[in-house]
């Protein structure tokens, strides 16, 4: 078998049986698992609250005796508080409220319960405003007048082209969220892919296989087999993520099913992700390759790779405000720039749209600088592979990059 | 042809010259050894025979080759300060290095059983590399450096770390692979294992080439001109004998410029002693090096 696939099996096999993989790629899974079985341990809590409610009231002011029936809840009259605090105490009603006499000139409505928790449920406030409202437009404006003053507003958003026709594509909440959580994915997938590569280069520096491996194989061939072997593996963990969480979804309550099949993806979405994955990876791999070449240890690696961690992980920060401001030109920049383009553009597939010539920018510069830093990491991969113990300067790195 | 040809080769790093015009060949068949103060800039030719690093200038030819992928499957390499994959098991450890020179699996797996059994490793086929001894490592790492028949071995201090019973075992494997045929490079500073293997030696210092050639020829040229003697009955003045130094069993004569060692034999046959050993001094490769070595510091 040629020595570059040898080697690339060998570091993929070798990866894909470390603990930390097999965590990492099975932790996201559960982590879906694990949501879906709080979801429906909340809504398993949550329907024994549907049944229906009985809340009291005093009216002082008079006038409120109509909509008492108001959804799940029924509200009942009492004439004195007195009355209202004895069916409270037998258990009678949940709760109670007066409506004092001067409730028009300054709108205060006191409320009684036996419960520690002093704010009224979102429900129970909506109940007792509707019913207010209504009773007190009872007579004056119809009935549909009033159902309107209720809830005045019931926004429907459609996107149309630049031709004034639909879109196709009308977006949403849903088909945002599974390009943020994709592209936390793909930057865990890069970053953890990355390191590996490092610790393994770190790891036969240290115990000097790398003069075997040297003295079997080209530095070309260890390098190409190595990214490879790893970028393989990466590639199989994003897969496993990919396939499992959806699968994982659609099994989940019909709440969580619904709100995944309403997401409507741009068709290029998984295309665009897997050449995005591979570009990042390549992108970070060769980078490492260099810094695990010029650093003396695998700690002392990682921590210069972290440098480049940081912008790759700067679009994740800023996910909530390219939410609202998708025009800026910031996101362009972001887009374009190779070091932060994989996690931007999936983030920016959800959000908004991508002209295809920053797709293309964006990819020919991740692609070039990939090239420039491979050609680069060969040039100094040999000489300071075997340099054990001491890093070089950054001048001394710069000199032999132009002698190398 | 010769295994190894090095012709004027030269390495500086950042400004250092390392290895300065050093010229040396190795035979078939023959075990050379490679000897120098540390920092000497063994290591460094080492890696420029076996490819690692380039010379900046001069060439090295083995096995009548310039150096290629294809040379590199005949390569065996035990570098100095050694390691293996931790968490890998010694079969996988061997049977993947073995099949980066160029071997298939199976019979990498069947050498490798064939070593570990030479070797006493056998039981440990199955334990990760970081379950092992250092010398036990050692040992897998020799395996390593010859499973695949290579036809020039170098090995770095092979014998650092190995207690007697294994230092005597790995002696005879690689005695064994001269009489099959293979050259090996032997670099240690271990001067005793030099003189019990080696047949020609190339002493470095700063880079420099400072002896090379037959390990005899060496010693009798730095020999001094006395022998040693152990003897039954009186002494006395002997002629052509200049000082007598009492050592622990034995005598040192030194004798005049103008004596041989033959001539004071028979005078001493002739007067009836007893001799128990009589012996042309040389001088041990460790005192030729200090005094080389020394010189060449001045």
């Amino acid at each position: 078998m040629n020595k570059t696939l040898l080697i690339l099996r060998h570091e993929f096999l070798h990866t894909v049986k470390r603990r930390g993989f097999i965590v990492m790629t099975l932790i996201v899974p559960l982590i879906a698992l694990l949501l879906i079985g709080v979801s429906q341990l909340v809504s398993g809590v949550a329907k024994p609250t549907v049944e229906v409610t009985t809340i009291g009231y005093v009216d002082e002011l008079g006038g409120f005796q109509q909509y008492t029936s108001q959804g799940n809840i029924t509200l009942v009259r009492f004439d004195t508080p007195d009355d209202a605090t004895e069916a409270l105490v037998k258990g009678d009603i949940k709760e109670y409220f007066v409506i004092p006499p001067d409730y028009i000139s300054n709108g205060v409505i006191s409320r009684y319960t036996l419960e520690k928790q002093l704010a009224a449920s979102p429900a129970t406030t909506t109940v007792i405003n509707n019913f207010l409202l209504s009773n007190l437009l009872a007579g004056k404006v119809p009935a549909a007048t009033i159902a309107r003053i209720e809830a005045p507003l019931n926004l429907v958003t459609t996107r149309l082209t630049e031709t004034g026709a639909v879109a196709p594509e009308q977006g949403g909440y849903g088909s945002f969220i599974i390009p943020a959580v994709f592209s936390i994915l793909l930057a865990l997938a890069i970053v953890f892919s990355s390191t590996y590569l490092l610790q393994g280069l770190g790891e036969e520096k240290e115990n000097r296989l790398i003069e075997i491996l040297l003295s079997s194989v080209s530095a070309r061939q260890l390098l190409t087999g190595k990214v490879l072997g790893i970028g393989a593996a990466g590639l199989v963990q994003v897969g496993v993520w990919a396939i499992s969480v959806p699968l994982l979804l659609n099994m989940a309550s019909s709440s969580i099913g619904g709100f995944i099949s309403t997401i409507q993806l741009p068709a290029n979405f998984i295309v665009l992700a897997v050449v995005y994955f591979i570009l990042g990876y390549l992108l970070f791999a060769v980078l490492s390759a260099g810094i695990g070449a010029i650093s003396s240890n695998s700690r002392e690696g990682q921590q210069l790779i972290g440098i480049f961690t940081i912008p790759l992980l700067i679009p994740l920060w800023f996910m909530s405000l390219l939410m609202f401001l998708p025009d800026n030109p910031v996101w362009v920049v972001l887009t374009i720039l190779p070091i932060s383009a994989p996690v931007e553009v999936i983030i920016r597939l959800g959000a908004s749209y991508i002209p295809a010539w920053q797709l293309v920018a964006s990819i020919a510069a991740l692609v070039l600088s990939i090239i420039g830093i491979l050609l680069l990491t060969i040039r100094i991969f040999r000489t300071y592979l075997l340099m054990y113990g001491k890093r070089p300067g950054i001048g001394e790195v710069l000199r032999s990059l132009r002698t190398g | 042809m010769q295994a190894v040809e090095v012709s004027h080769i030269v390495k500086s790093f950042a400004d250092k010259v390392v290895v300065n015009d050093l010229s040396f060949s190795v035979a078939r068949g023959e075990i050379f050894g490679l000897i120098g103060p540390n920092g000497a800039g063994k290591t460094t030719t080492i890696r420029m025979m076996m490819d690692i690093i380039k010379p900046d200038s001069g060439d090295v030819t083995i096995l009548g080759e310039k150096l290629s992928e294809a040379t590199k499957n005949k390569l065996g390499y035990l570098p100095e300060e050694r390691g293996l994959y931790k968490k890998l098991r010694v079969i996988d450890s061997i049977v993947y290095l073995a099949s980066l020179k160029g071997m298939d699996r199976r019979s990498a797996e069947e050498k490798a059983n064939e070593l570990l059994n030479q070797t006493g490793m056998l039981p440990n086929k199955g334990k990760k590399i970081e379950e092992l001894s250092r010398g036990m490592g050692q040992i897998i790492q020799f395996i390593v450096s010859i499973i695949h028949d290579p036809e020039l071995v170098v090995l770095d201090e092979p014998f650092a770390g190995l207690d007697p019973v294994n230092t005597e075992l790995l002696k005879g494997m690689l005695l064994d692979l001269r009489n099959q045929g293979k050259a090996l490079i032997l670099s240690t500073h271990q001067m005793n294992e030099i003189e019990e293997l080696c047949d020609r030696i190339l002493m470095i210092n700063h880079g420099r080439s400072v002896l090379y050639g037959n390990l005899s020829e060496i010693k009798s040229k730095y020999r001094s001109n006395s022998v040693l003697l152990e003897f039954e009955g009186e002494l006395g003045e002997v002629p052509g004998v200049t000082e007598q130094r009492t050592r622990k069993g034995y005598v040192e004569l030194v004798l005049d410029g103008n004596t041989t060692p033959q001539q004071v034999l028979e005078r001493l046959v002739s007067r009836g002693i007893v001799i128990n050993r009589f012996e042309v001094a040389t001088p041990p490769l460790n005192e030729i090096f200090l005094r080389v070595v020394g010189k060449t510091h001045e």
